[in-house]
């Protein structure tokens, strides 16, 4: 799986990045090499960019080079903040409208 | 670039060289949204020095820091480097970072540099220390924005034994642990700290290092270590399509050669990979306890769960924008007016107290006018600055790219060009400025150039009088007025061509290669009223500096045009009675209607260079559907579009006009042509307003673009594509609209 078909709330792990050679030496350098633990923030309303929470800093990126990220799921971790997430009081409607921007774009 | 722009700096790179008694340069460095300019401020008081690094418009801020140990004073420069996250680079922009911290490229030889480190995200500003580190340079850490991370806060001592260099913990907003910064750079600059540590690469990059270093160039050897991370560097940053300045040809050479050699290895990963995992090893000794996720993050997302919002945040940031807006497009003009008056008042009452004279028409139309022209720009200046200085210290700035950046990517544009496109609706003037928000040169050279076709506030008295003059004030379908949906079409108009020329000079005329989105979304702040207010003071100033003279000169220039040669040279004078009478007459006598030309003589702008440049221009204006007297209008508009207004009003000889003075709405209407037909129909206004919409008729516009590329190839362009768009354009419409018969 690639980091633009993940959700919002999950915690994912970089696994590869691939693309154009300077735009990939900047990723790996804010943060996103292989084996880093990126968290998904959320989306913009308009369906792009995403934004990740990586190392405790926040990146955005377009949904057109996060394709390049090959990423594995954490599911732990995803579980975990899913739960810290519910008791921080989100609220499940601004999720769901959220998703529905994520899933619109979805490949 | 340009060569004198290269000598003041390489003057004082020069004085840097005489080692006796001079300043020492203190470097201030590090990631973006760290906290550095605010701290550069605290050391340095009111004392910024506005400049540009040699070679490249980009900001160059230095300033004085006085150092006071052992009851000695010791006055430093500090210098503000543009924020990085790496030292590696693909572009000249990208590649100041470097050249400042070794002194490369006619930039002076820092002594120290001060890391800005953001407390709450060490782990990715540590990643440019490690860069520092390597290269052997001086450095001192600042673990700045300390406030916001009282909770679990790195430890000091700590990080310290880990980089082997002085960190001292500061909160640059509040000025704590600023004392502390002070004195070790004050013990820095004398025992410089020397860094033991030392990133291992594996064993096959260790080897690729070895042959780079072989070929770097001497003065790139200076130390074995230096030499080591400068390898690095470049195996790091030279491509086949960089666009980087300076680099030796052979060390270029050999860079893609051992690249090439590399094969299925990833020489990117494993540099950067190593040097994250040397800092992930590290953290937990920094830290009581690690988190994946800060509070502070915690916070500004649940913030970001409205103002990012599909509904709410697009409600709120809708609302923002008009605020913005409003107050550029309304607010500003009380303070416009006022400076109007006063311009007014003191040309009056040069021309009450002077007896008439040509010295007298200097001072009043050309000086006491130029300099109006300049100042007038400062309420909308301020008043933007101030907005964006809230927008950027708040946090708020980041979102706005984030939520318009899949509107402006379409455009080629990058989403931080929302704001400075969005104030090209009140003054090109301002919004050009307010590109330097933007990081890149490209981005910010592409903005600049379509942000004048935006329909600004200038443009608004033209098109009020050219529509209150030729289109009658009917209704369509019985309640929609034609002049209010003619005044929409404009702006819907110049919008879209505003789009599309981003479009198309986006892949054209302003190279460079698209780079992807990078957008951080900084932690939410409480913006600094004192900080925004200096930083609104400061480019006001600078707008005076160095645009202020060339509008100034512009307008004596124009001013000139239109009156000289003087009416008294010129033959057969008309008796002044005459000329009052042809003024007030209003409708002109039925004889005139003849082909013999109308008994009036010239008036004296008529008989002026700029009259008879308008009709020399006349053959080729005639295809748009205008004559000799637009043409004198729009050679007038150049010292600002408004003035298109006044220039008419002089060529009918009504003195003092303005777009809703009936006489000159009545003759523009009675205007005949030789066979006694009207000669502006309602299509030739409409050719006017395009042309007017697309034209580059505003010399402040162009002077302020020259000055901000620092050269005239810009400005030229600009000017030149405008023009051309707007001849095409209007000549379409005009003939166009002969052709259906109008």
């Amino acid at each position: 799986m690639n980091l633009a078909q993940t959700r919002i709330g999950q915690v994912v792990t970089v696994a590869h990045i691939a693309g154009e050679g300077s735009f990939r030496r900047r990723l790996m350098e804010l943060g996103l090499v292989p084996g880093t633990r990126v968290e998904v923030i959320g989306v913009a309303p308009l369906g792009d960019p995403l934004e990740l929470l990586v190392r405790g800093s926040s990146l955005s990126i377009r949904r057109a080079e996060a394709r390049g990220v090959s990423v594995s799921l954490d599911e732990a971790s995803s579980a975990e903040r899913a739960a810290t997430a519910g008791s921080a009081g989100r609220s499940e409607s601004n999720t769901a409208l959220a998703r529905g921007g994520l899933a619109r774009s979805a490949p | 670039m340009n060569q004198e722009q290269l000598t003041p700096v390489s003057a004082q790179g020069a004085r840097a060289g005489q080692n006796a008694a001079r300043t020492p340069l203190l470097l201030l460095i590090g990631n973006p949204n760290v906290g550095k300019t605010t701290l550069f401020n605290r050391l340095t008081g009111q004392n910024a020095r506005i400049g540009n690094y040699p070679g490249i418009t980009v900001e160059r801020r230095s300033g004085d820091l006085t150092l006071r140990a052992d009851g000695a004073a010791r006055v430093v420069e500090v210098v503000d480097v543009p924020g990085a996250y790496s030292l590696s680079a693909r572009s000249a922009e990208e590649q100041i970072a470097l050249s400042a911290v070794l002194g490369w490229a006619e930039n002076p030889r820092p002594d120290l540099c001060v890391v800005v480190v953001d407390a709450g995200q060490l782990a990715r500003n540590l990643y440019l220390v490690t860069q520092l580190l390597e290269l052997d340079v001086q450095v001192v850490v600042a673990l700045n924005m300390i406030d916001e991370v009282r909770e679990n806060p790195p430890n000091t001592g700590e990080l310290s034994r880990f980089l082997g260099v002085p960190c001292v913990a500061t909160d640059g907003r509040h000025g704590t642990g600023l004392a502390e910064l002070e004195r070790a750079i004050s013990s820095a600059l004398s025992h410089p700290p020397r860094s033991p540590l030392r990133i291992d690469y594996p064993a096959l990059l260790e080897r690729d290092l070895e042959q780079v270093s072989a070929a770097l160039p001497r003065e790139w050897n200076e130390s074995p270590a230096r030499a080591r991370a400068l390898a690095l560097w470049a195996l790091t940053s030279i491509e086949v399509d960089d666009e980087l300045q300076g680099v030796d040809t052979a060390l270029r050479a050999r860079c893609l050669e051992v690249r090439a050699r590399a094969g299925t290895r990833d020489i990117d990963q494993e540099v950067i990979a190593t040097r994250y995992a040397r800092i992930d090893a590290e953290l937990p000794k920094l830290y009581a306890r690690l988190e994946a996720h800060p509070k502070k993050r915690k916070t500004s997302e649940r913030v970001d769960r409205v103002l990012l919002h599909p509904i709410f945040g697009f409600a709120i940031f809708i609302g923002l924008m008009l605020l913005m807006f409003q107050s550029l497009f309304s607010w500003s003009d009380p303070a416009i007016r006022l400076i109007e008056a006063c311009t007014s008042a003191a040309a009056n009452f040069v021309e009450a107290h002077v007896p008439e004279s040509i010295l007298r028409d200097l001072v009043t139309r050309g000086v006491i006018g130029g300099v109006g022209n300049v100042v007038v720009f400062l309420p909308q200046i301020l008043l933007l600055f101030f907005c964006i200085g809230i927008l950027e210290d708040s946090g708020y700035m980041a979102r706005v790219a984030f939520l318009m950046d899949r509107i402006m990517k379409a455009l080629g544009l990058h989403g931080r060009a929302f704001v400075p496109m969005l104030s090209g609706f009140a003054c090109a003037v301002p919004a050009i400025l307010a590109t330097r928000t933007m990081e890149r040169q490209r981005d910010r050279l592409l903005t600049m150039l379509v942000v004048p076709l935006m329909t600004c506030s200038a443009r608004l008295p033209v098109y009020t009088l050219i529509i209150g003059a030729l289109f009658p004030p009917t209704r369509v379908f019985g309640w929609l007025p034609v002049q209010g949906l003619l005044m929409i079409a404009m702006y819907l108009f110049s919008t879209f061509i505003t789009l599309i020329s981003a479009g198309v000079l986006g892949r054209t005329a302003v190279k460079g290669r698209r780079i992807p989105l990078i957008l951080e979304l900084p932690p939410y702040r409480l913006p600094s009223l004192f900080g925004t207010l200096r930083m609104m003071w400061r480019r006001a100033l600078m707008f005076l500096k160095e645009a202020g003279s060339g509008i100034l000169l512009f307008t004596i220039l124009l001013w000139a045009l239109l009156s000289f040669p003087r009416p008294a040279l010129v033959d057969q004078p008309l008796p002044p009675a005459a000329a009052i009478h042809q003024q007030f007459t209003g409708h002109q006598p039925a004889e005139a209607a003849t082909p013999v030309p109308p008994p009036a003589g010239p008036s004296a702008i008529e008989q002026s260079y700029g009259g008879r440049l308008g009709k020399a221009i006349e053959p080729a204006l005639r295809p748009l559907g205008f004559d000799w007297k637009i043409g004198v209008g729009l050679i007038g508009a150049f010292a600002a579009r408004e003035v298109f207004v006044s220039t008419l009003g002089l060529v009918y000889g009504i003195g003092d006009a303005d777009e809703n003075t009936t006489p000159l709405r009545d003759k523009i209407r009675q205007e005949q042509k030789a066979d006694g037909s009207p000669a502006y129909s309602p299509l030739m206004g409409l050719s006017l307003m395009v042309f007017f919409a697309l034209s580059c008729q505003c010399m402040s516009t162009l002077m302020v673009v020259y000055r901000e590329t620092r050269t005239v190839r810009w400005p030229l362009f600009m000017f030149g594509y405008m023009t051309t768009l707007a001849y095409v354009a209007s000549f379409l419409v005009y003939q166009s609209g002969r052709l259906l018969g109008f």
